[in-house]
């Protein structure tokens, strides 16, 4: 059982991977600290405030654009451990299952600020300042699988 | 049974499955590419895995920030250098060799039609433009595709394209692409790949073509095709690395739905600050600007310049305004300097480089500065993706650029005096 439990920052639609972590940054001494630059031009100084297991809610089409794989590390060195969007974009969705960022698919009504519940294991999704719940639909067994094996270099190697 | 859409059949080949929209395969692609901002990461991965690499389809290409911008940059370069050396991988394209790394995967002949090629850059969709499945992935993917020659794809559905007539004077793929996007949305085809038919679609030159699939990920989607035909056996005849076979749909395929545009009726396009979907006729705008690019994987190839260099011959870049050139390639570079057009540029006050990404991902050679506006013949506008977050990207076609080059506004050249 997979349980997400964090505080919510909230997005709208297509949230690009320039925004999550700009082109100028994506150099290898930067590897080690991409958290430090998520969003630091459209929304200067969160990154600072994202705590470990905080989890972001967005919209539509999240993570579009290059394919920069630092985009998700950039978010998980930020402390989210979860993202929540209507749809993501499929090369941001392919990085996220092999960097370990969990990805729900679903569209939900919480503001910034409240705590969550997210339970990849049972489908849901709860708003614990007002207890309602969100039901989704879970990964197909093949992604699952991958997710569970730690993401493709982990199968590969112990398929080796 | 029904039958297949070019994306349905170069997976099914490749996978020896019967591949329809909607399974998982598992599939040996033909080549895996990474870039410098892409692949270190890849290193690292690849390396963690004590495998040894399938060098003859690692294509490494450095672009983005070479020749190096600034130490941190020289630092990445040298990794790729070191990674190549390393294993002996001998498709590594050194500064001078290299380019825009889409237009090197072309020029070097690894894009060709029925390839299955994936690379560590969304933009590697651009192939679809002769016909190969090509798309972006990222750098984990491409270290387990470097140790295994395989990867696994979702098959996408397709939505088919049917076009029908000519392009007009001064219209053309850009123009086309920007307003397949604004009508769609930037998320309308996720997980799905366009494919181009119809009597119009014959007409389009293969350079256009590549235009118009190299921004089919701006629509989300996972790969733009246009079926192999004589245009591009013409095109990759000089190019071509090995044998490559022709792929088209079945009359019978089946799609997510059909959409159809006469090309005679489109109209030079600008797509407006921050998404590539707000494309609008350029005659509805009204923009100074500051920056007028021409250059990227998007129209940085030399069909691009000639459209380019045609209007501004003897004319001057507008006071105030910078103009900035960059091929794609040294191929490209080298037929501008033939062809004469490197003077046409410059007599006009316009500066050109070599090929590089550059300022396209806002990278160095050319980053806005607060408030300025650019027209940009690249493939992205999001916010601060050519410099400040508040400076502003009008994405358009190379005649377009040219125009607004020298009127100092975003204009069409009719409006040239
Ligand atoms: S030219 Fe621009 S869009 Fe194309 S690969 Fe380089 S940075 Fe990406």
């Amino acid at each position: 059982m997979t349980v997400y439990k964090g505080k919510v920052w909230r997005f709208g639609d297509h949230v690009d991977t320039d925004q999550i972590i700009p082109a100028e940054r994506l150099v290898s001494e930067n590897l080690k600290r991409l958290g430090d630059f998520a969003f630091e031009k459209v929304r200067p100084g969160i990154a600072e405030k994202m705590q470990k297991g905080d989890i972001i809610i967005a919209e539509r089409n999240f993570g579009c654009g290059s394919s920069r794989e630092h985009a998700p590390l950039a978010l998980i060195d930020a402390g989210i451990s979860c993202v929540v969007a209507g749809s993501f974009s499929r090369i941001f969705f392919r990085n996220s299952i092999n960097t370990g960022l969990a990805l729900v698919e679903c569209n939900v009504d919480i503001q910034e600020g409240s705590e969550i519940e997210v339970d990849t294991s049972a489908g849901t999704i709860k708003d614990l300042s007002n207890g309602r719940v969100y039901n989704f639909k879970k990964h197909p067994e093949f992604i699952r699988e991958l997710i569970e094996s730690g993401g493709l270099i982990e199968t590969i190697r112990r398929r080796k | 049974m029904k039958g297949k859409t070019v994306a349905e059949k170069i997976l099914s080949k490749k996978s020896g499955q019967d591949a329809r929209a909607g399974d998982i395969v598992e599939a040996e692609v033909d080549f895996v590419m990474v870039n410098d901002v892409t692949g270190p990461i890849a290193f690292r991965q690849f390396e963690s895995l004590g495998l040894p690499p399938k060098k003859e389809k690692i294509v490494l290409i450095p672009d983005h920030y070479v020749p190096n911008k600034d130490i941190a940059s020289a630092e990445q370069a040298k990794e790729m250098r070191e990674f190549a050396r390393r294993h002996g991988i001998e498709n590594y394209f050194e500064v001078g060799r290299s380019g825009v790394c889409h237009q090197i995967m072309i020029d070097e002949g690894f894009a060709a039609p029925g390839r299955l090629i994936v690379g560590a850059d969304s933009h590697t969709c651009t192939y679809g433009g002769l016909g190969a499945f090509s798309t972006g992935i990222g750098s984990t993917e491409a270290a387990a595709a470097f140790a295994t020659g395989r990867l696994w794809f979702k098959v996408p559905e397709t939505i088919r394209i049917e076009l029908t007539g000519k392009f007009r004077k001064d219209v053309g793929g850009k123009d086309l692409v920007i307003r397949l996007i604004t009508d769609m949305g930037v998320d309308g085809a996720i997980y799905q790949a366009w494919e181009f038919g119809g009597p119009g679609s014959k007409d389009i030159p293969v350079s256009d073509r590549l235009t118009i699939c190299n921004m089919a990920i701006e629509a989300g989607a996972k790969a733009g095709i246009f079926p192999c035909d004589a245009k591009t056996d013409e095109y990759v005849k000089d190019k071509v690395r090995g044998d490559y076979e022709a792929v088209v749909p079945d009359k019978d395929a089946v799609y997510v739905k059909v959409l159809r545009y006469d090309l005679s009726e489109l109209e030079p396009m600008v797509a407006c600050p921050h998404l590539p979907e707000n494309g609008r006729p350029v005659r509805e705008v009204d923009v100074a600007i500051d920056q007028a690019y021409l250059g990227s994987c998007t129209n940085g190839r030399i069909e691009d310049m000639r459209i380019a260099a045609e209007i501004i011959r003897g004319r001057k870049v507008a006071t105030g305004v910078r103009m900035i050139v960059v091929p794609a390639s040294p191929s490209v570079q080298r037929a501008m300097i033939d062809e004469g057009l490197m003077t046409v540029f410059m007599d006009a006050g316009a500066f050109v480089s070599g090929p590089t990404c550059g300022a396209c991902l806002g990278g160095y050679m050319g980053i806005l500065a607060e408030g300025e506006k650019a027209v940009s013949s690249t493939n992205r506008n999001f916010v601060g993706r050519m410099g400040h977050k508040g400076s502003e990207v009008y994405l358009a076609g190379p005649a377009v650029v040219a125009a607004s080059a020298i009127l100092g506004r975003i204009a069409v050249p009719e409006d040239l005096p």
